[in-house]
């Protein structure tokens, strides 16, 4: 399985801990449970033989299935220790500092972080471009300082100056636009508007939100930015609740907000570990990995187009599967 | 003479897409009230006996559970407790089961 890979190309943003109380709450029940796989492990192998055909499987084969399946594993560990998640949390961290130095830190995917290493280039090069002609006006004795900007703009100044209109931009300001701040629009825009067309490399900084989760009473949990999430991702929220509703075992609805409300406690990295698997099965190219794929429905068969290299998979329809009636049985046990 | 040769195959069913052929052992959890769970597992193949790895689970994970029989979906098992760990490992390593086969589903 390409588990790694995957997290490369699709990464949730920073996470948000809505609810560090409730964490503590639910670990205990399952760290108990967590810490006895390891310990149960070799005894089982030893005695166990429902069909006698095949016999005790070599231990290297529980190693295997340790660091394999990736979510129920999160969980089993609680809160407790898991040195895989703290290095995977701190890289994520890393990268984003690195990427993103006027980040928010609110862990929202914000698209203009991503636009800033290429731009800075393009800053440079205009710039350097205008050094030039400048040297040109000079050598001809002419100067066009008053158009210059009193200080250097930063970035920041600059996007903010386009949105709202400022600066240059005013509808009354008769400065003519100069050719590396038209650029810089232009690039600003391309990236708002079509993010797969502005440069190489972007869509691998491809950020989710992660999943704002709360707690709604005792018994329901709302997955509050799943509109969100899913028009990111370019998924039809059904599809996502349905499958978020398979994996889970429960049910719920969407409320008006478009939040959903899920039935049962679930925390952030539960869902988000749901989410990750909804990701690889539905989201990502099967060939590039790239997460700008479509989904659609041929002849009652699923499939993913890729739409950076043409490639499609073929997927199976979401299932509920067996479901226990957990009502009824209450009722019979009481 | 009986036609029901001609309704083994419906071009009109439900299909699974690509993995069609691959006859997964899902394991399932499923909150019930409060902090408990439930396991199941569904899809067991033939040869193995429900019985004997309910029998031998209650015993091994110190948990209760019972047979549950699905009309579609044949005999489940169920587990108290999220059991999905243990039992994925004890499929592949003393029922021959490989992990291809395995599905685990849940957080
Ligand atoms: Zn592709």
């Amino acid at each position: 399985m390409s588990e790694e890979e995957q997290k490369k190309s699709v990464a949730f943003g920073e996470t948000t801990d809505l609810e560090n109380g409730e964490k503590v709450e639910t670990s205990e029940g399952n760290t108990a449970e967590g810490h006895s796989v390891a310990e149960n492990g070799d005894a089982e192998a030893s005695t166990f033989d429902p069909s006698a055909v095949k016999k005790k499987k070599k231990p290297k084969k529980e190693k295997e299935s340790e660091n394999g399946e990736e979510a129920p594993k999160e969980n089993g560990d609680g809160e407790a220790f898991d040195p895989k998640l703290l290095k995977k949390k701190k890289s994520k961290k890393a990268k984003a500092e690195e990427g993103e130095v006027g980040a928010e830190g609110d862990g929202e995917f914000d698209p203009t972080k991503l636009t800033k290493k290429p731009k800075k280039t393009t800053k440079k090069k205009a710039a350097g471009d205008d050094d030039d002609f400048q040297k040109r006006l000079e050598e001809l004795g002419l100067e066009d300082k008053k158009d210059e900007p009193a200080a250097p703009q930063t970035q920041e100044e600059f996007e903010a100056e386009l949105a709202q209109g400022g600066g240059v931009w005013a509808q009354d300001n008769a400065t003519p636009f100069k050719y590396s701040q038209l650029l810089k629009r232009f690039y600003i825009n391309l990236y708002e508007d079509h993010p797969e067309l502005s440069g190489d490399g972007r869509l691998k900084n491809y950020k989710i939100p992660p999943p704002q989760v709360a707690r709604e009473g005792n018994k329901k949990s709302i997955f509050a930015n799943l509109p969100e999430i899913a028009k990111k991702m370019k998924r039809n929220p059904e599809h996502i609740i349905q499958f978020i509703f398979a994996e889970l075992g429960t049910n719920g609805s969407v409320d008006g907000a478009g939040r959903l409300v899920i039935k049962g406690r679930f925390q952030q990295k539960q869902l988000e570990s749901v989410l990750r698997r909804y990701i690889v099965e539905y989201l990502t190219c099967g060939t590039c990995k790239s997460p700008n794929t479509t989904l659609m429905k041929e002849n009652r068969l699923f499939f993913v187009n890729c739409n950076i290299c043409g490639s499609r998979k073929s997927v199976s329809a979401i299932k509920t599967g067996f479901q226990a009636a957990l009502g009824k049985r209450k009722k019979m046990q009481a | 003479m009986s036609l029901d040769n001609l309704k083994s195959f419906d071009p009109f069913a439900e299909t699974d897409g690509g993995d069609d052929k691959k006859d997964y052992i899902h394991i399932r959890i499923q909150q019930r009230n409060g902090r408990k769970t439930l396991t199941t597992i569904q899809g067991l193949p033939k040869e193995i006996d429900p019985k004997r790895v309910l029998k031998f689970a209650k015993k091994e994970f110190a948990t209760n559970g019972s047979i549950v029989e699905d009309t579609e979906l044949g005999e489940i098992i169920q587990l108290q407790g999220d059991q999905r760990q243990k039992i994925s490992d004890l499929m592949m390593n003393s029922m021959g089961i490989k992990k291809s086969n395995i599905k685990i589903h849940g957080f």
